[in-house]
């Protein structure tokens, strides 16, 4: 399980993602190596390698709801919402998000306990302007939704 | 008399039943509109807290792209007339357009000023009493008085005007502390201060009420409020220390559908979005029956139907500066609207006398500053505006003053669309100079820059405003620079557009370092505030003669209606 950025996000922002993490730590050990870590699609540095890595790439679909700012507010911090349409997507186990132009594209990857609802709210870094993307996995495979979140100078409007 | 003489009489509110040879006919009956309806809504944006007469010249560039390609409010000059049917040389083309500009200005006089607004408020009101009048918000700021009073002028006004609703943008840039103390204890019983789409960073709780249901004539009438999405980018973030913006189109579909729940016959968007921002979210969101529009100061005669999945929206945006006034009126019966009416009604001072009790508030508010209100810093022999795409001759003004003052290579000034106009042969006040740059954040700076981060930073801005998909656009204009020249190609891709970049007829070395001047960085700096380095140099110079105006090369682009050169 892995949390990006952890340390931008503001605390109670983070309590409030807690519940989730908190039912990943509290997992029957034998249930550990269904929430491993996928090293190599962390280390990928483009997103087709990600998706390679995952084993393959993404069906779109509608069933992820993405919600990401069009213009963010801070690259740093740019907060971002992903729920899922159990009645078009069900039995999704990990949700992950990816950033296509970060060194490394996949920010983060949530596992979905069975009978929790895949919905989560998180912060990621996003270093320049370029697509977001929101993956869900289940027993059928990969599926995505994805936006642009533009990252500007700021200044000049009004 | 002289012109500036009656204009100085206006302001004071002495020229009311005055008649002068060779002036216009003043056929006050134009403002007097018949009422239709049942339901009325009043709506003012971008005052930018002129509570005086203005001139303010409209664009002659304000190009439209893609889907916005040569239509309402990408139509400039002689477009628009034919687009609209206005009449050349009339009145009305003086105040949408930018024709004939100072010989119209000369004989048509100011536009606007809180005095001559609340007149023209009263008399639409008087055959309908039950109206609400609305903000769309930058009433606050734009002025030296609304900076110096942090913003209480314009509160004491906008009570006195009578506005029952507002919402923001440039109101934020006096910091959270003081928006929050002015809405909990100026407008508290006054004015609704209504935004939806600013929430708390943390939590998201919502920091403003998001919407009001009034009954009007027995109508349920629902007003939402949508904030300037994109305030903490275009302004300094520091200024809305956790609040979080944006548009948030879905939450706004969920508090649309929860007020029709609610029994609204009709629901109206307050919006500070910008009219092309405006457009796109009235073609997605359903359920509303209009956004009545500001914050890119279009003054579109029109009300624009925009089609979506379950319907139609009005969209209308209502100008600046005090210079127009938007009645829509809305016929419902049977808990449905029937049919619809919307006129954007020009301000001429000269047509309005001034409400006696607003011309005293603002004689009240003005006299503790009228000294350095009125200092005439030098005269100016050319005509001065903002408004246009790229440059305008006032921003021009800035430029160079931050060349020479701060001895710079080049200088950058940003593309801000509020600030007046000041005709040729007219001195230029301190005040008329504090309307170009009353801001919060002021500092005047002088930066290290590399010719390739030059380039980066016009690619930045030219994107907010050229970006094909309205919802990534700013609003502003393209930051306007003093010294360089450049081209630019509206069309290509973001990080393409701006090419031949050269400091007097050299070519920008990308790795060599410029000095360039600017100010209103978003970043907090230090620096000295940019009227006391511009009015420095004005005093010095005590002539302005008309000034060239660095405009870019525009590539790629033709017969574009939103493009007079």
């Amino acid at each position: 399980m892995k949390v990006e950025p952890v340390g931008g996000m503001a605390r109670r922002k983070f309590l409030r993602v807690g519940a989730l993490i908190a039912t990943a730590v509290a997992l029957p050990a034998k249930l550990w190596a269904a929430v491993t870590k996928p090293d190599a699609a962390f280390a990928a540095t483009d997103l087709n390698a990600t998706f390679a890595a995952l084993g393959q790439t993404p069906t779109e679909s509608a069933g992820i709801i993405f919600t990401t700012p069009d213009i963010a507010e801070n690259g740093a911090v740019v907060p971002i919402k992903i729920e899922v349409d159990e009645s078009v997507l069900p039995g999704v186990s990990r949700l992950y998000v990816m950033v296509e132009k970060n060194p490394n594209p996949m920010a983060a990857m949530f596992s979905v306990v069975e009978g929790s609802k895949p919905y989560i709210e998180t912060r990621v870094k996003v270093a320049q302007t370029c697509n977001l993307y929101a993956v869900a996995e289940n027993k059928e495979g990969f599926f995505m939704a994805s936006k642009e979140t533009k990252v500007t100078l700021g200044g000049c409007g009004g | 008399m002289d012109r500036r003489e009656f204009n100085k009489m206006l302001a004071l509110g002495l020229a009311a039943g005055l008649s002068l040879p060779g002036m216009a006919p003043r056929t006050q009956a134009a403002y007097d509109i018949a009422r239709f309806g049942n339901v009325h809504l009043l709506h003012m944006t971008d005052a930018h807290a002129q509570l005086l007469p203005v001139y303010y010249r409209e664009p002659q560039v304000n190009i439209g792209l893609h889907g916005a390609l040569n239509k309402a409010p990408h139509l400039v000059g002689e477009a628009l007339l034919g687009a609209y049917g206005i009449a050349p040389k009339s009145r009305e083309s003086h105040a949408f357009t930018y024709l004939d500009f100072v010989a119209a200005a000369e004989q048509y006089g100011r536009v606007g000023g809180f005095a001559h607004l609340a007149t023209l408020v009263k008399r639409i009101k008087a055959n309908r009493p039950e109206a609400l009048l609305l903000d769309g918000g930058d009433l606050w700021q734009g002025s030296a008085t609304s900076l110096w009073t942090r913003g209480q002028d314009m509160v004491d006004a906008s009570k006195l005007l009578g506005i029952d609703i507002m919402t923001g943008h440039w109101e934020f840039t006096l910091g959270t502390d003081r928006v929050l103390e002015i809405v909990e204890e100026d407008l508290d019983g006054h004015i609704e201060f209504l935004a939806h789409n600013i929430k708390d960073l943390d939590f998201g709780d919502p920091i403003f009420p998001g919407h009001t249901i009034r009954e009007m004539n027995g109508v349920p009438v629902a007003i939402i409020g949508q904030a300037f999405p994109y305030t903490p980018i275009a302004n300094p973030g520091y200024l809305t220390e956790g609040w979080t913006f944006g548009i948030q189109e879905r939450e706004l579909q969920n508090k649309i559908d929860a007020v029709r729940a609610e029994g609204a016959q009709v629901v109206v968007l307050l919006s500070h979005n910008g009219a092309d921002t405006d457009i796109k979210l009235a073609s997605r969101v359903t359920g509303l029956d209009a956004i009545l529009g500001g914050h890119t100061h279009d003054a579109i005669p029109r009300a624009i139907e925009v089609k979506n999945p379950q319907g139609m929206t009005l969209v209308t945006n209502a100008g600046s500066n005090g210079k127009f006034l938007g009645v829509l009126d809305f016929d419902v019966r049977d808990g449905k609207i029937k049919d619809w009416s919307y006129q954007l009604l020009p301000v001429f001072a000269d047509m309005l006398p001034a409400d006696k009790g607003m011309a005293q508030l603002i004689t009240d508010i003005r006299a503790p500053y009228e000294t350095q209100l009125n200092e005439v810093l030098a005269t100016t022999e050319g005509l001065l505006y903002r408004r246009g795409n790229f440059n305008g001759s006032f921003d021009q003004l800035i430029c160079n003053a931050l060349i020479d003052e701060l001895d710079a290579d080049l200088s950058l000034s940003p593309g801000f669309r509020w600030g007046t106009t000041v005709l040729p042969g007219d001195s230029i006040t301190m005040e008329d100079l504090m309307s170009q740059v009353a801001i919060t954040y002021p500092a005047a700076t002088l930066t290290e820059m590399k010719g390739d981060f030059l380039k980066v930073v016009l690619e930045d801005v030219a994107d907010n405003l050229f970006n094909p998909d309205p919802y990534y656009q700013q609003g502003g204009d393209m930051v306007r620079v003093g010294g360089l020249d450049y081209s630019i190609a509206p069309m290509a891709d973001a990080g393409n557009r701006i090419n031949a970049m050269a400091l007097a007829g050299q070519d920008i070395d990308p790795s060599r370092t410029y000095k360039v001047a600017g100010w209103a960085s978003v970043q907090q700096v230090e620096g000295e505030p940019v009227w006391d380095v511009v009015a420095r140099w004005l005093r010095a110079k005590k002539t302005i003669d008309t000034l060239e105006v660095n405009q870019p090369q525009v590539m790629g682009i033709s017969d574009n209606a939103g493009l007079a050169i």
